[in-house]
């Protein structure tokens, strides 16, 4: 068995070498690819089906290539397979003709290993796309999170989207830094832009809210919408001694006056505060 | 989604096609935006107690009627290790994964109809249900 198939690996080797030309110009139609962007990868695939061991690194890697190339100039993946697919029927020609049983056995194997290069391709598409990807959520994370200084001493988040463990970590270690770097007492988180607060974000919030306190912060929790009131009741959970506002400038106003700032509207001050009977 | 509708819930990011899917069956429903908010937020709840008891699990979401009204109803199914208690789990501020225990009960109180069927070793079955008000 295994000296037929060394037989029949070296029948195909051969006719890959003998004839090569005829085989490129057969790929290059069917691929429709042009002759010189292929006979690279067709010396490698040679050079490594001649040496024992089947050290395929170098094909993968022009493949690689040949798949990101390919990628830039609109075709898609299956594109780019097919063309890799399109080289056993350019061999099997050459196999019939050899009509031998060693070279039609050696195909079987030269097919399954041409399949496997196939599917390299498009693994390298998807790793690539993979790793967009995954910068880009990292950027989002990044992104999403600004910590911005409403006024001295105040110091706001805007959160918008949803709140998973990941990103309340970046949350609570941005919002610390800052009220560490501007002497901040008072912060303002703003859940306006969070579409749903789960018993999850809610244990988020409690945890970051506890942390700021802990720095001697205290944290406001504006934004709240009506149903998400009405969802937070429901759930039953408790913010306790949690000072929890509307709107963000309900919750400006609030750690305003308890900043000790004042505005009164007499002195044709262009900031309207609400102000509430204390 | 597969084919009967089903989204498999097996990560974090799974919970957020859930709840933005949930939403959009919601609004299809007819639910007010109250009512979207409480489904959504049980769903949440829901798939991420299939995640984290059972490691995964999937969900049907399906517009529903009873010839008066419109509604919505989710079932959450997972091959976990089942509800031992269901009473003590359904107890807020019961919770065995550092939770705030409110998930289970909460969601029940964010629905309109709620059937749990479980038992040790045989998985878990949650079926929400929330009618539009019309």
């Amino acid at each position: 068995m295994t000296v037929h198939a060394d037989v029949a690996r070296r029948r195909i080797t051969e006719l890959l070498g003998s004839a090569d030309e005829q085989i490129l110009r057969r790929w290059s139609t069917i691929a429709q690819a042009s002759a010189d962007e292929l006979r690279e990868l067709y010396q490698a695939l040679r050079n490594s089906l001649a040496h024992e061991g089947d050290d395929l690194t170098d094909v993968r890697g022009l493949l690689a290539e040949l798949s990101r190339s390919r990628a830039r100039q609109g075709y898609t993946p299956s594109d780019t397979a097919r063309a890799v697919y399109s080289l056993k029927e350019a061999v099997y020609e050459s196999v019939e003709d050899d009509g031998g049983a060693d070279a039609l056995r050696g195909f079987i194997w030269f097919s399954r290993l041409i399949d496997d290069l196939g599917l390299y391709t498009i693994e390298t598409f998807a790793t690539a796309r993979e790793k967009v990807i995954m910068d880009q959520a990292e950027q989002l994370l990044e992104l999403s999170t600004p910590v911005v200084k409403l006024w001295e001493g105040i110091v706001a988040v805007p959160l918008v989207g949803t709140l998973d463990s990941a990103r309340t970590q970046v949350v609570m270690e941005k919002l610390l830094q800052i009220l560490v770097d501007t002497g901040s007492e008072h912060a303002v988180i703003d859940i306006t832009g969070v579409p749903a607060v789960d018993t999850q974000v809610a244990q988020h919030l409690l945890k970051t809210v506890v942390a700021a306190r802990l720095m001697g912060a205290e944290c406001v929790i504006s934004g709240i919408s009506p149903q998400i009131a009405h969802t937070i009741v429901t759930l039953g959970i408790e913010f306790g001694d949690i000072v929890t506002k509307a709107t963000l400038a309900d919750a400006l106003a609030y750690t305003l006056r308890c900043s000790g700032i004042e505005f009164s509207e007499r002195r044709h001050t262009r900031i309207a505060v609400r102000t509430e009977d204390a | 989604m597969t084919q009967d509708g089903h989204l498999a819930i097996s990560g974090n990011a799974d919970l957020v096609m859930v709840r933005q899917q949930v939403r959009v069956v919601a609004v299809e429903a007819g639910l007010s935006l109250i009512d979207q908010t409480k489904i959504v937020t049980a769903a949440s709840e829901l798939a991420r107690n299939a995640l984290i008891h059972a490691g995964g699990g999937r969900v049907s979401i399906v517009v529903v009627e009873d010839g008066r009204r419109r509604g919505l109803r989710l079932t959450f199914s997972d091959e976990g290790p089942g509800i031992p208690d269901l009473d003590r789990a359904l107890t807020d501020g019961f919770t065995t994964a550092g939770g705030l225990g409110l998930g289970l009960g909460g969601s029940r109180r964010l629905v309109d109809e709620f059937d749990v069927a479980s038992a040790p070793g045989k998985g878990t079955t949650i079926t929400a249900t929330k009618w539009a008000r019309g």
